[in-house]
């Protein structure tokens, strides 16, 4: 990156999920899915979100967006707190930040046809005339190489990466700045995902798009991204340029999802070593204390028990949260 | 004895649709020799869990039809012997662990009681033996307090555990062949790694034979020694592993590969993509199936469907075209 401009600031946002039990049902716990993590997005740039299941990337991701009301911290968008804001300055403001969905099958109104799935924001934001509607969709599936002729047909007609290119086209129309990628290929077949990075990338260059690409395959991630950050049960372990991050891993999560990562070449898988993890992920409604990899970590010790260790910079540009990196 | 402890020939399923019927495999062949791994890689609807439910007779009929084709298990035919003999193999001797854990096990059974069932049906244990041995298997497979947890039900183990008592129960009878069917496509990389090892070190100390179905190349390059790779309801290539990545032979498997990022790669290239989607097999494809996304595509194509002929000792290519020679 060049200029270093800050597009997104994101200052210990935290989002818990209320658990509530019994007759009255009072308040006994809370599901900490985002439980405080920072980091800025700079303009142009793919940060990339990468995680296990249930480690709140998905939330992260959403919470940004203010798709759910964070619990604390800040969301700076251009310099504009986006949590103090309310109805239409927020609405204003989302014009610019849009979302592409998981599930190409859950994210389309199956009662829409396309052409009024990829008009909606348009209307609803009034960005564009409505006699000048037609011909914007039909110019947005051209480009998301879509037939334009697809616009009076119906989401079931499609398969799902024809169906993530149409979510693509509505996240799009708006000219947004800021997309969040919320696992846009992990439903899709191979040789398909690779034909939506590719759009996602073309996209990118076309106008200028900054992405935060939230997935759990790590080898698609590093391959999209500029810079990379690794969740882990609500925490940002690590976060660094995409080779730093793949080269000098400082936080042994890091190290184990790297290592765990097969490789399509049979040489290089024999010679691995590999970290392999005892366990499953701790439930995220009750962390376990000080550092919340120690009950996995190969290397904890007393201290990672007591205290959570810090975020701080090892090396310019390279965070990590660990008591022994 | 027979080079191959299982042999599949010319095997065809259908399954008839409101559609239309659709030819889901045409006319699969391979062997598994005793003690061999192999992958079977492919996209969604390329026919490969098919076949292997088409081999164990899994296939709900109506809609689906095995129409053609023989599975020698030991000189016997699978696909033809009678049910309560078929009975018999299934789950003793050939097992099969699914894609979905979640679903795959009885969420009102305790685990004790699924895992003791093909014991005592299979081996004619009594009830007591059954369930020393059952907790033998849960602690086999890495899960801690294995005796108390046989009271439990499916809904109190992770994913990953679910797994783990799947593949203790595949292994409940000590089958000669395992056939995995994704089991770990539903799972996190660091869990997928921990039942790949487990189901390696299995492998060796039971010595069984495996054939892991996967869309996952990398999983299989780790894995197996010999790979199939299928498209459109055919083998279009089969290979020993190395020889493969190294040189696959097929557009297919070319693709395939290139359209996957390397978590080594050093610099940053474009994916390479296949354009196109998948073929909907409404009819017997009589041209190759591949053709219409191949970029090495000619007229030969659009007629005939080529058939896998050897290009190098035991790697076997559906193609009419050499695009080794072209490729620099």
């Amino acid at each position: 990156m060049a200029n270093k401009e800050v597009l997104l600031h994101v200052d210990s946002l935290v989002k818990h999920f209320p658990i509530y039990r019994g007759v009255f049902q009072r308040q006994v716990g809370a599901v900490r899915a985002v439980d405080g993590v920072s980091f800025d997005v700079y303009k142009g740039e793919t940060l990339g979100l990468v995680g296990e299941s249930g480690c709140g990337k998905s939330t992260a991701g959403r919470t940004i967006l203010q798709l759910y009301t964070p619990t604390a911290g800040k969301v700076e968008f251009e310099g504009v707190n986006l949590v103090s804001l309310k109805g239409e300055q927020l609405r204003q403001l989302r014009r610019k930040m849009q979302m592409i969905f998981q599930d190409p099958y859950a994210s389309l109104n199956p009662r829409m046809t396309v052409g009024d799935i990829v008009a909606e924001p348009m209307l609803v934001h009034g960005t564009v005339a409505p006699k000048d509607v037609q011909s914007r969709v039909r110019q947005l599936l051209e480009r998301v190489k879509l037939s334009p002729d697809f616009a009076s047909r119906y989401p079931h007609e499609f398969s799902g990466g024809q169906r993530q290119r149409i979510g693509i086209a509505r996240a799009v129309a708006l000219n947004p700045s800021f997309i969040v990628c919320d696992e846009p290929i992990s439903a899709l077949d191979v040789s398909i995902q690779a034909q939506v990075v590719n759009l996602l990338e073309d996209l990118q260059k076309e106008f200028g798009l900054t992405y935060l690409f939230i997935a759990h395959d790590l080898s698609m991630v590093r391959h999209i991204s500029d810079r990379i950050a690794v969740m882990y049960l609500g925490i940002i372990a690590e976060l660094a340029d995409h080779n730093t991050l793949y080269r000098e891993p400082l936080h042994p999560y890091t190290q184990a999802l790297l290592s765990a990562v097969p490789i399509a070449d049979p040489v290089a898988e024999e010679q691995r070593r590999r970290v392999i993890l005892e366990g499953d992920v701790p439930s995220p409604a009750n962390p376990p204390s000080g550092c919340r990899f120690r009950t996995r970590c190969p290397i904890a010790k007393d201290i990672c028990a007591q205290q959570q260790p810090e975020w701080r910079e090892a090396k310019p540009g390279h965070y990590v949260a660990c008591h022994m990196a | 004895m027979p080079e191959f402890l299982l042999d599949v020939q010319g095997l065809e399923t259908q399954f008839r649709t409101p559609d239309g019927i659709v030819h889901a495999v045409n006319g699969v062949s391979f062997g598994l020799k005793e003690g061999e791994t192999i992958g079977v890689v492919g996209e969604s609807g390329c026919g490969k869990s098919v076949t292997m439910m088409s081999v164990l007779r899994l296939i709900p009929s109506p809609p689906g039809k095995v129409v053609a084709g023989k599975a020698f298990y030991r000189g016997e035919d699978l696909l033809s012997m009678p049910a309560d003999k078929i009975r018999q193999i299934r789950g003793a001797q050939i097992a099969m662990i699914f894609q979905d854990p979640m679903t795959s096990l009885n969420p009102v059974l305790t685990i004790g009681k699924q895992l003791t069932e093909p014991l005592q049906l299979h081996l004619g244990m009594s009830t007591e033996q059954a369930n020393t041995r059952a907790a033998e298997l849960l602690e086999m497979v890495g899960i801690p307090k294995a005796k108390d947890r046989l009271k439990d039900y499916p809904h109190q183990f992770s994913g990953g555990m679910r797994q783990r008592v799947m593949i203790a129960m595949a292994l409940a009878c000590t089958p000669q062949i395992l056939i995995a069917d994704e089991p770990t496509t539903a799972l996190d990389v660091t869990i997928q790694a921990q039942i790949v090892e487990l189901v390696k070190r299995l492998r060796d100390e039971i010595g069984m034979s495996i054939i892991w179905i996967t869309h996952d190349l990398g999983i299989v390059a780790g894995l197996a020694q010999r790979v199939l790779v299928m498209y459109g309801g055919f083998i279009v290539e089969e290979s020993e592993v190395k020889d493969l990545y190294a040189n696959p032979r097929h557009p297919y498997t070319v693709g395939l590969l290139g359209s996957l990022p390397r978590i080594d790669e050093t610099e940053r290239k474009r994916l390479y993509s296949i354009e196109g989607l998948p073929p909907v097999l409404y009819q017997k494809p009589t041209s190759c199936p591949f053709a219409p996304r191949c970029q090495w595509v000619t007229d030969r194509c659009w007629k005939e469907n080529p058939t896998l002929q050897e290009v190098a000792p035991g790697h076997r290519v559906a193609c009419w075209v050499d695009i080794s020679a072209g490729r620099k």
